[in-house]
Parts: C-alpha cells; sequence; structure tokens
C-alpha cells in the first residue's frame, strides 16, 4: 500500500507542514518535498487542494490528501507497517488523541497570535493569561496520555506529540519577542521535559526551523502585514 | 452489550447529538439517552466534559468521549459491524476530509445566512451555496456520501436535511431545489427516510418554533 510516488507540499514554518515531515521522518518514507510560496501559489497546490488552495497536500501516486491531521492518519494506515504507529490504536486512546490534537490546533495558535497581536499592556495580559490556562490543561493531557513515560505518544512521537510540537518553534519566538516564559518549568515541568524530549529527536531535529528565523518572519514580514491590515 | 455501560448526554435539538445517535443506530447500539438542561448543566456533565461543558457527551464503561465527529469515530472503531467508514485508506482521508469541509467551510456562512439580513446574508447565501456545488458533484453516481449506504460525511451533513428546510420557510430563500441541486435534493429525501433516521428527528413544529427565536434574537441584537 505504501509505495509509490509520494509528494509533499508544504512551508519551512507551517506547523501544519512540520508535523507531517516529522512523521514521514520518523516512518523513514521517502517523498519529494516541494517549499511552496504562499504569496504565488503553484500550479500543483492549485491543482492537488482546488478547495481551500492551503498546505500541507500529500500526493501519493497522483492521488492529494489535503489537512494535516488527516494526512497524518492516511500515513499511517498506509503505511502500518513502517515504524511505530503515529495514532494509538486502542479506539479510547485514539479519541482522546483526536481531541486534544482538536482543541491544540483550537487554541494553541490563537494563543500565540493574541500575544504578538496585543497592542496595550492590558490586552498582552489578558492574553498570556489565557495561554497559560491553555498550557495548564495541556500540561495535564500530558500526564493523562503519556501515563508516565516520555511523550503523548508512549515511548515514541506520536499524533499529539507532533501536533503540538510542530508549534514550539513559533512558541519560541513568541516567548523572545514578547520577552516573556510560557514554558515555565515551575508551572508546566512536564511540558517543559517533554520539549527538550521532543526537539531532540532526529526526526523532529532535522525538520525543526531555527526560532531565529521565525524572529525574523515575525519581525519582517508578519507584524508589517498586520500593521498594513489594521489601519484599513 | 447493556444499555447502561452506554450513556449518551445530549439535548434535544442538538445536530451535533443527533449524528452520534445516527451513529449508534447504524450500530444498533442499546444507550441509556439523558437529558441536558444547558441552562443548568448537570453536575455529570461538567465531570465529563470539563473542556467545553458541551453535549454530546458519550460514556462507555464510565469513560467519557466529546465532540460529535471524534465520537462517531469511537463507535466506528469500537464496533466492527455496519462500517460508517470505508475500508481504504484513500477513501477514508477523503471522508475525514469532506467532513471537516462541512464543519469549518459550509456551517458557518449557513449559520451567517440564517441570523443575519440584508448584504451581509446575501455574501452568506453566494458563500455556501458555492461549498454545496462542491458536495453536489461529490454525490454523483452515488445516493449517498457513503455510497450505497449511509456513512461518515451523511452523517456529518444529515441536519441539513431537515434544518434547509425550516431555513427555508422562515428566510423564505430557496437553497436545496431539485433544479439548483438535484443530487442533493435528492440525498436529503433518501437520509430523511431511511431507517437510522426515519424515527429519529427533532419534532418539526417544535424546531421551527425554536429557529424563528434564534433568528428574532440575532436580528434584534443587530438594532
Amino acid at each position: 500500500m505504501g509505495e509509490g510516488e509520494l509528494k509533499l507540499l508544504g512551508t519551512w514554518g507551517s506547523p501544519f507542514a512540520i508535523r507531517v515531515r516529522i512523521v514521514l521522518n520518523q516512518k523513514e518514507v521517502k517523498y519529494e518535498y516541494f517549499e511552496e510560496d504562499l504569496t504565488n501559489k503553484s500550479e500543483l497546490l492549485l491543482k492537488y487542494n482546488p478547495i481551500h488552495k492551503k498546505i500541507p497536500v500529500l500526493v501519493h501516486n497522483g492521488r492529494s490528501v489535503c489537512e494535516s491531521l488527516v494526512i497524518l492518519q492516511y500515513i499511517d494506515e498506509a503505511w502500518s507497517k513502517s515504524g511505530s504507529s503515529v495514532i494509538p490504536t486502542d479506539p479510547y486512546e485514539r479519541a482522546m488523541a483526536r481531541f486534544w490534537a482538536a482543541y491544540i490546533d483550537d487554541k494553541v495558535i490563537q494563543a500565540l497570535l493574541g500575544i504578538l497581536k496585543a497592542t496595550t499592556e492590558e490586552e498582552k495580559t489578558y492574553k498570556i493569561s489565557e495561554t497559560m490556562s491553555v498550557m495548564e490543561l495541556l500540561e495535564e493531557a500530558f500526564e493523562k496520555c503519556s501515563k508516565g513515560k516520555t511523550f503523548f505518544g508512549g515511548d515514541t512521537i506520536g499524533f499529539l506529540d507532533v501536533t503540538l510540537g510542530s508549534y514550539l518553534t513559533w512558541l519560541k519566538a513568541a516567548e523572545k519577542l514578547s520577552e516573556l516564559i510560557l514554558l515555565d518549568e515551575t508551572k508546566f515541568p512536564k511540558l517543559v521535559e517533554w520539549t527538550e524530549q521532543f526537539l531532540s529527536t532526529d526526526c523532529v531535529k532535522e525538520i525543526m526551523p531555527e526560532v531565529e528565523k521565525a524572529e525574523e518572519f515575525i519581525t519582517k514580514t508578519l507584524k508589517p502585514r498586520w500593521a498594513a491590515a489594521s489601519s484599513k | 452489550m447493556e444499555a447502561e455501560e452506554m450513556e449518551l448526554f445530549g439535548i434535544w435539538s442538538s445536530p451535533y447529538v443527533l449524528r452520534v445517535i445516527w451513529a449508534l443506530n447504524i450500530k444498533k447500539i442499546k444507550y441509556k439517552y439523558i437529558e441536558e438542561d444547558l441552562n443548568n448543566k448537570s453536575n455529570l456533565l461538567l465531570h465529563y466534559n470539563p473542556v467545553y461543558k458541551k453535549v454530546p457527551v458519550l460514556v462507555y464503561k464510565g469513560k467519557p468521549i466529546c465532540e460529535s465527529m471524534i465520537i462517531v469515530e469511537f463507535i466506528e472503531e469500537t464496533w466492527k459491524n455496519d462500517s460508517i467508514f470505508p475500508k481504504d485508506p484513500y477513501e477514508k482521508a477523503k471522508a475525514r476530509f469532506l467532513a471537516k469541509f462541512v464543519e469549518d467551510k459550509l456551517s458557518p456562512p449557513m449559520w451567517r445566512f440564517f441570523t443575519t439580513k440584508g448584504k451581509d446574508q446575501e455574501e452568506a447565501y453566494e458563500s455556501f451555496t458555492d461549498y454545496l456545488a462542491i458536495l453536489e458533484r461529490e454525490l454523483e453516481g452515488k445516493e449517498f456520501f457513503g455510497g450505497e449506504n449511509i456513512g461518515f460525511v451523511d452523517i456529518l451533513l444529515g441536519c441539513m436535511s431537515y434544518v434547509v428546510p425550516i431555513y427555508e420557510e422562515i428566510t423564505d430563500f430557496e437553497i436545496i431545489t431539485k433544479e439548483k441541486f438535484p443530487l442533493l435534493h435528492a440525498w436529503m429525501q433518501a437520509f430523511l427516510s431511511s431507517d437510522i433516521v426515519r424515527d429519529n428527528l427533532p419534532p418539526r413544529d417544535e424546531l421551527l418554533y425554536r429557529y424563528r427565536k434564534i433568528r428574532e434574537a440575532f436580528l434584534s441584537k443587530d438594532n
């Protein structure tokens, strides 16, 4: 099932693309990577994701799979014999993984953007406390899912590890640019420990972008874009 | 399995709760239903869904599962009879993708359409009509999105089969007609008359009343 031509369309910084690349790495699956310019979308992207025109898009033997969490589950099913399972095998644990993945994708980006886009100290403080509430829940979720092991997925990186982990470069960039500590080991000891383990894993190290590159992108591209949009 | 092993917390009018009921029906699973009052949430609901405090919540052997799409996938993966998903990984991925499309792209403009008027309403109408066209294409050569039988996408989209006629009556707009979307129109009839759905729909009159009140409340907020 898993053989054949494989392409992945993504961007260097997208958490959604990063998580797919980590999993393909972990499963040692070979693929051709296409770095997209989202300001000038390629014919390939428009052809393979006509509905959303977004990345990541996995193209397997000419057929496209879109939406990162859908792609992760597809990779698990199509390459079930390669490497460890991405998503747990027990139905209840799968439901928990899907629940927390949806929560992470719903809350984490909004939290980070809220902090970076805040125009007043009051707003920034509020957004930081919102983020802290999210992290408290994730600290609890980690305890429940990891069952004392290193990762959300147990001994090896899994669905939730790559879902949350794919945001880490941006989280660290937000910390530096806003001069605050979100990954506070006194408040979230397990998450902080997990972060270190996750980032030092081989299949992750090769893919995660440098924090400096993210900081530069926020400062030179995103912030001016946001300023222009709000002055309209 | 005893009905006590499976409990479903819901409210009569929620389309999300109905998705779970339809899935339980497909799998022929017995369950105990608990009607919640969302203005006075039970301690059990708050205990089982502390993150969102919403319905539906399915509790199986004392363990809660939340979020309707996730619950339906859990039901599919725990009970192997009467599949809701295709077996092929690619077809399964397509079903999951379409389901997300319904949730993320189709539902918001439909809701916006129903709760606004004038230009806002017209723009929302244009948006979701484009998305309905995508679903129409997906139905080519099929009675249901799941093929011959009701599947995941049918369950996710299913509430549209009874809500759209209500929206049409209240707003006086034509949304899904035989002329505009013949396949979707036929799908709605097939879905509503299927065994698992037919006797599991909210009472129309009460729903009509409820939706009218909702639209009035939204429109008066804007004044």
